[in-house]
């Protein structure tokens, strides 16, 4: 199934990465050819088959609620890109 | 005749096992083996461009330190060893970039599980091996960093995703790395590169500080020049760890004294879905050899074997593997660390940090995930893939029934030229056939070297049953052992240091 300009526009928006408009036309082809692969699939009868999340049988796995030591501030903060003294600096959220 | 000591390049010529013998007998000190390897490797580093940090200072404490456990007797069976490590592996305070400008000068706070574990038995990190970037590709040639070469010719890829380990064992750089494997990216470079490489059963390796792509798929696992190499580091990285809830409980064999059974009476499956369509000549005509020498060895071979649900495995992988990495992506937004870009707005900021920090390959993934993840396509895509990947689980857990293991080749190809299938996605996707079925079922699998097509390495790929990394280390052994195609390396091999 091809796609469209606006429908890539669309998928990149929700997926928050900005696209040239070459990138645009580029993904759009690219994609289409995968999806176009990926109809193999209807051929495949899977009535009432359950889906598989993981391949190994684990559920619940809990660990005991014990505190643990937290990394200190600057260690965190050092991989930051920009920080304002012991803070994370960001553009406005809210208008 | 009177026998002369080796000299630290000659032993680094040995596969780690022996390395490990001439270390404790005093032979050599690991500061020697490190200075020749580090010599080594950024000698090759023109030609090859297989690493994106080279760890000098670290190395060569490691190896001092390594030295001083060695003279005390306090040793573990990789003590001093110099191994290199794919650069999705967090390394503590050692920059960790997934090949990718986004985590460019990014230092982890902490090391992953595996790593842990390696520095605590006392191996000698060398550095940091390139990668496509976020383990997203076949070719190592969608790295921010540059192209990885392959040593048996250098105007060819070394496989991918984790080419940089690959190429650096297969040149003699060192005798062990890690890798790791979400749809094909320890096995297939292993092949392209003549080496062995073993992608262990879901959950048998912690996947903690391993920077995430998909999730229900990926495991770390090592390249090594033989069997008996990667059974060692398996036995190093692997087993159940409290940080990781999906890492299994299931106590871990001794692998390297599970080493010596033989072939006879190994019952081997040959599933017919796997020799694909455009599938070079010269890689079947390997792989029947290999399979006839597992024949006149005392394997049981089936030729009837089918699943044939497998050529669906790719769709799926392509729909499962974007999916979980459209998810695990989202966290790189250009605030707590990574690649930001300057714009006047938030949500402009955000776009433009992730337009800019993630190459072509990573953004084609992340579309396609959110595609197949969005409102109306959910069911179409994702829940029919999971749904086929129950199929495909169900037709191996049937296939295992009755065999010990299953061989195929690893991939349909040998190494190809560099650029030529770089701007054709689907083509690049279409050298994983026979690699992803198996992480879409979550079995362990190997690439052993047999033989060759044109000059350059065929790989042969054994799949096992969930946990049964004894089966296929002890049929890579014996078969190494008869063949001895691990022993060919190619011209470029060691030699380049001075």
């Amino acid at each position: 199934m091809p796609l469209t300009d606006d429908e890539v526009r669309h998928i990149a928006r929700l997926a928050r990465v900005g696209l040239s408009d070459d990138e645009v036309a580029r993904a759009r082809e690219q994609l289409s050819t995968i999806l176009e692969h990926f109809e193999l699939l209807n051929s495949y009868d899977v009535e009432g088959v359950p889906p598989t999340a993981q391949s190994f049988d684990l559920a619940n796995v809990e660990r005991d609620d014990v505190s643990r030591e937290s990394p200190d501030r600057d260690t965190l903060l050092a991989n930051a890109p920009r920080v304002d003294g012991p803070y994370v600096r960001v553009r406005a959220v809210l208008e | 005749m009177t026998t002369e000591a080796l000299r630290p390049d000659a032993i680094l010529d040995l596969p780690a096992h022996e390395q490990a013998k001439q270390l404790r007998s005093s032979a050599v000190t690991s500061r020697a083996l490190t200075e020749a390897a580090l010599a080594r490797v950024r000698a090759q580093e023109t030609s090859l461009n297989a690493y994106i940090t080279i760890t000098d200072t670290e190395a060569l404490e490691q190896a001092d330190a390594a030295d001083a456990r060695l003279r005390s007797g306090n040793v573990a069976p990789l003590t001093g060893i110099p191994i290199g490590v794919k650069d999705l592996l967090s390394t503590k305070g050692v920059e960790t970039t997934a090949a990718s400008n986004m985590l460019r000068g990014f230092k982890p706070i902490i090391d992953c599980t595996v790593v842990a574990k390696l520095r605590e038995a006392g191996a000698v990190f060398v550095g940091k091996t390139n990668l496509d970037e976020f383990a997203m590709g076949s070719s190592t040639e969608h790295s921010a960093y540059g192209a990885t070469h392959n040593p048996w010719d250098l105007e060819r890829v070394p496989g991918g995703s984790s080419g940089g380990s690959a190429a650096t064992v297969a040149a003699g750089g060192v005798a062990l790395s890690l890798g790791t494997d979400t749809g094909g990216s320890i096995r297939q470079p292993a092949a392209l590169c003549g080496i062995v490489g073993l992608k262990p059963t879901y959950g048998r390796v912690s996947r903690f500080g391993v920077i995430a792509f998909a999730s229900s798929l990926e495991q770390v696992g090592p390249f090594a020049r033989d069997a008996e190499d990667a059974a060692l580091l398996l036995g190093a990285i692997a087993g159940v760890d409290p940080q990781d809830a999906t890492s299994a409980p299931v106590p871990v064999p001794d692998y390297t004294a599970l080493l010596f059974g033989g072939l006879a009476g190994l019952r081997v499956g040959v599933p017919r879905e796997f020799f694909v369509d455009g599938m070079e000549p010269g890689v079947r005509d390997a792989v029947e050899a290999a399979i006839k020498v597992f024949e006149d060895n005392g394997a049981i071979v089936d030729r009837d074997v089918t699943l044939p649900s497998v050529p669906a495995a790719l769709p799926v992988y392509y729909i499962i593997a974007p999916s979980e990495a459209s998810a695990n992506l989202a966290r790189y937004d250009g605030v707590k660390y990574g690649y930001r870009a300057e714009a006047e707005t938030m949500w402009d900021e955000m776009e433009q940090s992730r337009g800019r920090g993630f190459g072509a390959e990573v953004k084609r993934r992340i579309f396609l995930g959110t595609y197949a993840l969005s409102a109306g396509y959910y069911d179409a895509y994702y829940l029919k893939a999971q749904k086929v990947r129950t199929l495909i689980r169900r037709e191996f857990a049937a296939a295992f029934a009755s065999h010990d293991l299953l061989l195929t080749p690893c991939s349909p190809n040998v190494a190809f030229k560099l650029g030529e299938k770089v701007d054709d996605p689907l083509a690049m996707y279409l050298n994983d056939l026979c690699t992803i079925p198996v992480n879409i079922a979550g079995n362990p699998a190997m690439s052993i070297p047999c033989g060759f097509a044109e000059g350059l390495p065929v790989g042969l790929q054994l799949i096992g049953d969930m946990f049964s990394e004894p089966t296929l280390l002890r049929a890579a052994h014996a078969y190494g052992e008869i063949t001895k195609f691990q022993e060919r390396r190619p011209a470029f091999f060691g030699g380049h240091s001075s």
